[in-house]
């Protein structure tokens, strides 16, 4: 490698050794709460917090404890319920709304953009206490929270539409004029013409649907308060970190983590590529 | 720098015409303001223009009507019968049916509800062995909840009632011009073609309106009642107050022996300095790491990259859980650095404020650093090389380069992104509800409020922990005045975010 950069004067190669050294050093930074998770998730020996990182008994006994004596597989299945059909209605709904706001132009949509742009600005947590109770009157709330969840998520999603219709914008409009002189309907172009062009966009909503509800944890308290079996894994796992349980399952709770870590991050960096394409190209168009 | 006319413009090469906007744009950044600030009174009159030309219309029509379609401000549909438009007469009718028997048999009375939100919360009575037996009677929360419902259905029909009378009158005139009106098959057909995006939107929008402006809506007129900790339904009711809740948290003497108004204040700072380090710390850190990763000759980028992004793929509450417990006192952190002899004392990462609020600053840079550097180096990409190129030839070090390209090709690009992250760290529950949960608390502040809190958390521990509802909701209100008045300046001063037909 040296006779590469022998012609590079001194004084660049000192810039890219303390660049190298920046870089590797933020890397560990980044990499060592993770490190920390799975050496605790796999530590045999006290379940509390300990004065060490590495573990002196490496044993699977975390993973039983949580098969066996928690909750935990059923937060999993719930959130999993949820983020599937989270996945689809969102994707759905997004879409339709970008595309509606995106190629067609009718009386009220600037006030519509509108509307839902001032409404994004309040807190999302206000509507909740309304929302609570507007579920329970469909007696969607304790131990039937799974559906009541899938449809607080999907409900408000239409307000998302940012992204998607920023993608929707920049495929050419002439694509549709000409289909619609052959004759095809709006709901054609729609399926036919702007979908398949639509990929990458389709994939990243789907992906984003898909992790959000992994992550939720204000949402999923207050619907599922009171019922531990309706849980969600965040705030399953939340609890078990307060000062009554983390001496008794703090290690479980790592355990629990790395079991919901492993598979969204496998999705997300299997599709980082639309990930990096959908969060560049939002914040470039806004 | 002065302005160019068109056609000067018009023959710079490409690149320096991007500069020149870029120029210019910040030039012009002072009158935007000045402009904005005008528009104001000219909205409100608009608005005002708009609802007395609704009347007039409404008149005009009746007054210009025929017979059938003036009987149709009272029999909805009774005009497109005549008109061959059958279909939408009885679906018109069927919805006046519907709201006339919902307002007689219900509406009505969660309307009469609504004045005070229930006159008796409970019945006590002894049974026959002596026991108490409560029956509840009126719970102000479902008086409430039904009577914002109703509402939403009176607002809702007399939308359909206009929408009824318009369709008469144009139908009118088109037989008078004598054209036939669309017949029900042609309605549902365009529902496919021309009027798409009705049907694109049709649950959209129910879902929004059900699930976000009725919650919001409620939730503002929580804020004018005393629906707290004592006034909990069903075994208690609650009622108006008017306006003193805001008192309670505008009041400007702050020495009272209520100190909400003190908290709010404090909160509201602590928020505002915490939105604005936290986006700008991480706006620029998160471009200087993606300059140096897209630096010329560096190797492994990608693995440098992948690193970085594992932090966004990991939910936050596995990561920023394990993070907050591995500062606390008798943490990993704590542990080592003990062990290792640097310190003598535990330091209080969590405990005292200064700290923690340095703490939930520098973690946030965790999670936020490799956001700023995908979107960064997706941007970096598009500046064009030529004119770094012709920079150098022109001698300007890279410092200067910097300044003067990168930078303001950054800052005019993602402008829009830097307010939406501004807002979005305004509400940004997660990472300090998570790292501290607003801890540590202190005795200065009211309503289980801590050093850390943003208003966002502290409207949680007022609802879930506090049950102070009132509170929370006025405060709610008051992050959304905060945040649209932001966003507003910034929305007419940035030039990114108008022309959404640029675009195409």
């Amino acid at each position: 490698m040296s006779k590469k950069y022998t012609s590079k004067s001194g004084k660049e190669r000192t810039v890219r050794a303390i660049i190298y050294i920046f870089l590797t050093l933020l890397c560990v930074i980044w990499l060592i709460p993770f490190i920390y998770l799975i050496f605790q998730a796999f530590r045999g020996e006290s379940t509390s917090m300990v004065t060490y990182i590495i573990p002196k008994e490496w044993s699977f006994k975390n993973f039983v404890f949580l098969t066996e004596k928690t909750n935990f597989w059923s937060w999993y299945l719930n959130t999993f319920i949820i983020a599937l059909f989270n996945a689809v209605l969102q994707t759905v709904i997004v879409l339709c709304v970008a595309y509606a706001l995106s190629r067609m132009r009718f009386k009220g949509r600037k006030l519509l953009m509108n509307l839902m742009l001032v409404l994004g600005m309040f807190p999302g947590f206000l509507s909740m206490i309304a929302t609570y109770f507007i579920l329970k009157l469909f007696g969607l709330t304790s131990e039937n929270s799974v559906p009541g969840l899938i449809l607080v998520y999907a409900a408000s999603s239409g307000m998302g539409y940012y992204i998607a219709k920023g993608f929707f914008d920049t495929i050419p409009k002439s694509l549709d004029e000409a289909a619609r002189i052959d004759g095809a309907s709006r709901a054609r172009v729609f399926f036919r013409i702007i979908m398949p062009m639509a990929k990458p966009i389709i994939i990243y909503t789907i992906m984003m649907a898909f992790i959000a509800p992994w992550g939720d944890f204000m949402y999923a308290s207050l619907i599922t308060f009171g019922h531990e079996e309706a849980y969600n894994v965040a705030v399953g796992l939340y609890k078990w970190l307060d000062k009554e349980h983390i001496s008794n399952y703090f290690t479980v709770f790592c355990a629990g983590g790395l079991l919901v870590s492993l598979p969204i991050t496998a999705l997300f960096m299997s599709l980082q590529k639309y990930y990096v394409e959908g969060v560049t190209g939002g914040a470039v168009k806004g | 720098m002065s302005r160019l006319s068109e056609l000067e413009y018009l023959g710079l090469p490409p690149m320096k015409r991007h500069l020149y906007d870029i120029g210019q744009f910040f030039v012009r950044l002072p009158g935007n303001i000045l402009n904005f600030l005008k528009k104001i009174p000219l909205g409100i009159w608009k608005c005002i223009c708009a609802v007395g030309k609704f009347f007039a219309e409404i008149g005009h029509i009746f007054a210009d009507g025929d017979w059938k379609t003036k009987l149709s401000f009272i029999i909805m549909g009774f005009g497109q019968f005549f008109r061959h438009q059958i279909g939408r007469g009885i679906l018109f009718l069927l919805m006046e049916g519907l709201f006339v028997w919902f307002m007689a048999a219900m509406g009505g009375g969660y309307l009469y509800g609504l004045k005070d939100l229930g006159t008796q919360a409970t019945i006590k009575t002894l049974n026959a062995y002596g026991l108490e037996v409560v029956e509840y009677k009126d719970n102000s929360l479902k008086i409430l909840l039904y009577g914002v419902l109703t509402i939403f259905i009176i607002v809702g029909f007399i939308i359909t009632w206009v929408i009824n009378i318009r369709q008469n009158y144009t139908a009118q005139k088109l037989i008078e011009k004598g054209i036939r009106p669309k017949s029900f098959k042609n309605d549902i057909k365009s529902l496919a073609d021309e009027q798409y995006y009705k049907t694109l939107l049709a649950v959209p929008l129910l879902g929004i309106t059900v699930f976000t402006i009725l919650p919001i809506f409620f939730m503002i007129l929580i804020a004018f009642t005393n629906y707290d900790y004592s006034h909990l339904p069903p075994d208690k009711l609650f009622g108006w107050v008017g306006w003193d809740n805001f008192q309670t948290i505008l009041a400007t003497d702050a020495s009272g022996s209520d100190k909400f108004a003190y908290t709010f204040r404090e909160i509201l700072i602590w928020t505002l300095i915490w939105a604005l380090v936290a986006t700008f710390s991480n706006y620029f850190l998160g471009m200087f790491v993606a300059i140096c990763i897209n630096r010329k000759g560096i190797r492994f980028k990608k693995v440098f990259r992948t690193v970085l992004v594992m932090t966004i793929a990991v939910p936050q509450f596995v990561s920023l859980l394990l993070v907050s417990k591995m500062f606390a006192d008798e943490g990993i952190v704590n542990n080592i650095l003990m062990q290792l002899g640097w310190i003598a004392d535990k330091i209080p990462f969590w405990t005292t404020q200064d700290m923690a609020r340095i703490m939930v600053l520098v973690v946030n840079l965790w999670v936020g650093i490799p956001y700023l550097m995908l979107i960064a180096t997706g941007v970096l990409m598009n500046i064009p090389a030529d004119l770094y190129e012709s920079a150098k030839i022109d001698g300007a070090s890279g410092i200067k380069q910097f300044t003067k390209i990168t930078l303001p090709y950054m800052l005019f690009v993602t402008g829009p992104y830097l307010l939406t992250s501004f807002t979005a760290n305004i509400n940004n529950f997660n990472v300090i509800y998570l790292l501290t949960a607003g801890a540590p608390k202190t005795m200065e502040y009211q309503g289980g409020a801590g050093g850390t809190d943003l208003l966002i958390t502290w409207l949680y521990t007022l609802t879930i922990t506090n049950n102070d509802y009132k509170i929370a909701a006025v405060i709610g209100i008051l992050v959304f005045i905060v945040v649209a008045v932001i966003s507003l300046i910034v929305y007419n001063v940035s030039p990114a975010m108008k022309n959404e037909e640029d675009f195409q």
